[in-house]
């Protein structure tokens, strides 16, 4: 059922005079080079089409927007509130100081945030599916990935990164740290990268909700739940924690890595100092996997009823 | 006496309806206990690094530390601490208009409500409070009860503080009357349940007149009470001002939700009609 709408997709998108001017006869057999290009850029026409949508909605209950933007940025400067509380009786924490830890939090919570705004509605999915929406996204001519990603495409989560863009400057401006060029550089590299392997996970959590609907609270464990973990020093968990959120869910490379590195402090794993610049390469393997198991699990799709 | 036992055959169905109904959902349920567990144990090590930096903090010896941890965890969604029981509905029915049939049933809105919201946290304290709880217990050194007593004084403290959120989640709800779109207000009152239950950190480890205001709100009766009352700090006379504490505000906060149900419905417009 799934492909089939998919083939229909794809001819209503030919219908539509998409792929013009592109090179050979269309055709399903036909490998073009441009043709995943094609269809990204596709699926980013589509998602900011929707998402600007979704804007304008939420544009329409103004003082409602102003609540929840703000009640969003006072969410997760809740988080933070938890921390300071625990500063105002210690001095530090697994062998951290305040803006130290206040570092890791910034940066993973900023991109946690990133991740969030730009795909935090893939938990909706697993509702799409018990309800039957789902077909409804099936048989417009625009990447399902796309339409998910942006359904209630979601501004008020702007308080998120905000407050996490904000606990990071002022750890900068705390620390006493010697800065060397590569130091500064790792700094956006490791929030673009931690973005990548959140939303690698937002992903992944999506295509298993095509098996387990109504399982949408197991993704919570591993996005805010490996938010909640980033924000703590490593050498406050146990070896075990440590070693699942380096090589099982390798949520590490978000901030763990590359932040011990510019604290110039040594990861309990004992890997070589430099991991700290492998977000990236991590983040695209990430995405790639994800973008492998999103394929199965909207193959594996069937419609409810009949 | 007929029309009073009618009435409560009536809320206990209804009671009952709201238990069946979240029971239904039983993939969800096993994921929920997931996620608990999951942040359970991420807490778990935040807390023993906070006690080993400072051991007695708040109290608590490391061991009720942790089991402060599970028993957060265990409550979370029956005292619905960030929301999800029944104000979404509720709210949903004022801004559709449906809200208009739910008057004209010959029962009482509030009460209704309540019962329906009992069952419900009846079913989450049994299937989502009693696997984090076992987990952390067979994981880390907990401080468990030994005595029935204690088992069962804590619970009546989850049942008063299951009605005293409901009061507060109610009062919330009927903000939908007068702004329709009630998400901002319902978003703003998890954030002070979030922070002033205790749910964040113990609030005995609130500084100063933090801690001393933040005890004396309502939201305290949530978490923070009832994991006292767990942990065996309330007991004899004390125990009884602890259960007269949580019933106060229950009956305060209810009262100011009939007022504001009253005001409420003699200005109602149903929309479209």
């Amino acid at each position: 059922m799934a492909e089939l709408l998919r083939h229909d997709q794809e001819g209503a998108a030919r219908a539509a005079g998409r792929d013009e001017g592109r090179a050979g006869p269309p055709g399903p057999a036909d490998g073009a080079p441009d043709r995943p290009l094609a269809r990204a850029r596709d699926g980013l026409r589509a998602y900011r089409m929707i998402s600007a949508m979704w804007i304008r909605s939420t544009m329409a209950y103004r003082a409602s927007f102003a609540m929840t933007a703000l009640g969003n940025f006072a969410a997760t400067a809740l988080d933070f509130a938890a921390i300071l509380l625990m500063f105002s009786q210690v001095d530090a924490l697994g062998g951290y100081r305040l803006p130290e830890v206040a570092f890791l939090y910034g940066a993973a919570a900023t991109s946690f945030g990133l991740a969030d705004l730009a795909i935090g509605s893939m938990d909706r999915l697993g509702r799409r599916v018990r309800d039957g929406t789902l077909d409804t996204l099936l048989v417009r001519p625009a990447p399902v990935l796309a339409q998910v990603a942006a359904d209630r495409f979601a501004l008020r989560r702007l308080g998120r990164v905000t407050q996490g863009a904000l606990i990071l400057g002022y750890a900068l401006i705390a620390l006493d740290l010697t800065w060397t060029p590569l130091k500064v550089l790792l700094i956006p590299l490791m929030l673009v990268s931690g973005a990548g392997i959140f939303m690698a996970v937002f992903v992944v959590g999506g295509a298993f909700q095509f098996l387990a609907q109504d399982a949408s609270e197991v993704q919570n464990a591993f996005t805010y739940g490996g938010n909640t973990l980033l924000q703590y020093p490593p050498s406050v968990f146990g070896k075990d924690l440590v070693r699942g959120a380096t090589f099982l869910v390798p949520i590490a490379f978000v901030n763990w890595l590359p932040g011990l590195y510019v604290l110039g402090r040594p990861y309990p794993l004992g890997l070589p100092s430099w991991a700290a610049f492998t977000p990236p390469l991590v983040a695209v393997a990430c995405c790639a996997l994800a973008g492998l198991a999103w394929r199965a699990g909207l193959r594996s799709y069937r419609s409810t009823g009949s | 006496m007929f029309v009073g036992t009618g009435r409560f055959r009536l809320y206990a169905a209804v009671a009952a309806g709201s238990f069946r109904r979240f029971a239904t959902y039983r993939i969800a349920t096993v994921a929920g206990v997931f996620t608990n567990t999951v942040f359970g144990v991420i807490l778990t090590y935040t807390y023993i690094a906070l006690w080993d930096e400072k051991p007695g903090l708040g109290g608590y010896d490391q061991a009720q530390a942790l089991t402060y941890v599970w028993l957060g965890q265990a409550l979370l969604t029956t005292v619905a601490v960030m929301g999800g029981g029944f104000e979404d509905e509720l709210m949903a029915r004022i801004r559709t208009g449906d809200v208009a049939i739910d008057l004209y049933r010959p029962a009482d809105l509030q009460a209704w409500w309540l019962a329906g919201d009992l069952g419900r946290a009846v079913f989450q304290l049994l299937a989502r409070g009693a696997v984090p709880m076992a987990f952390g217990g067979l994981c880390f050194q907990l401080a468990l009860p030994g005595d029935v007593l204690t088992w069962l004084a804590a619970t009546v403290a989850v049942l008063l503080g299951v009605v005293v959120s409901f009061a507060l989640r109610f009062l919330v709800a009927l903000s939908a009357f007068w702004l329709l779109d009630g998400a901002g207000v319902a978003q703003m009152a998890w954030l002070a349940s979030l922070f002033f239950s205790g749910m964040l950190l113990p609030l005995n480890v609130f500084p100063g007149a933090l801690g001393e205001i933040a005890r004396a709100l309502p939201w305290s009766a949530l978490i923070q009470v009832p994991a006292d009352v767990f942990l065996g700090k309330h007991r004899g006379a004390d125990l009884l001002a602890t259960y007269a504490f949580q019933a106060g505000w229950a009956a305060v906060l209810l009262t100011a939700g009939r007022l504001l149900q009253a005001v409420a419905t003699r200005r109602v417009v149903v929309q479209g009609g």
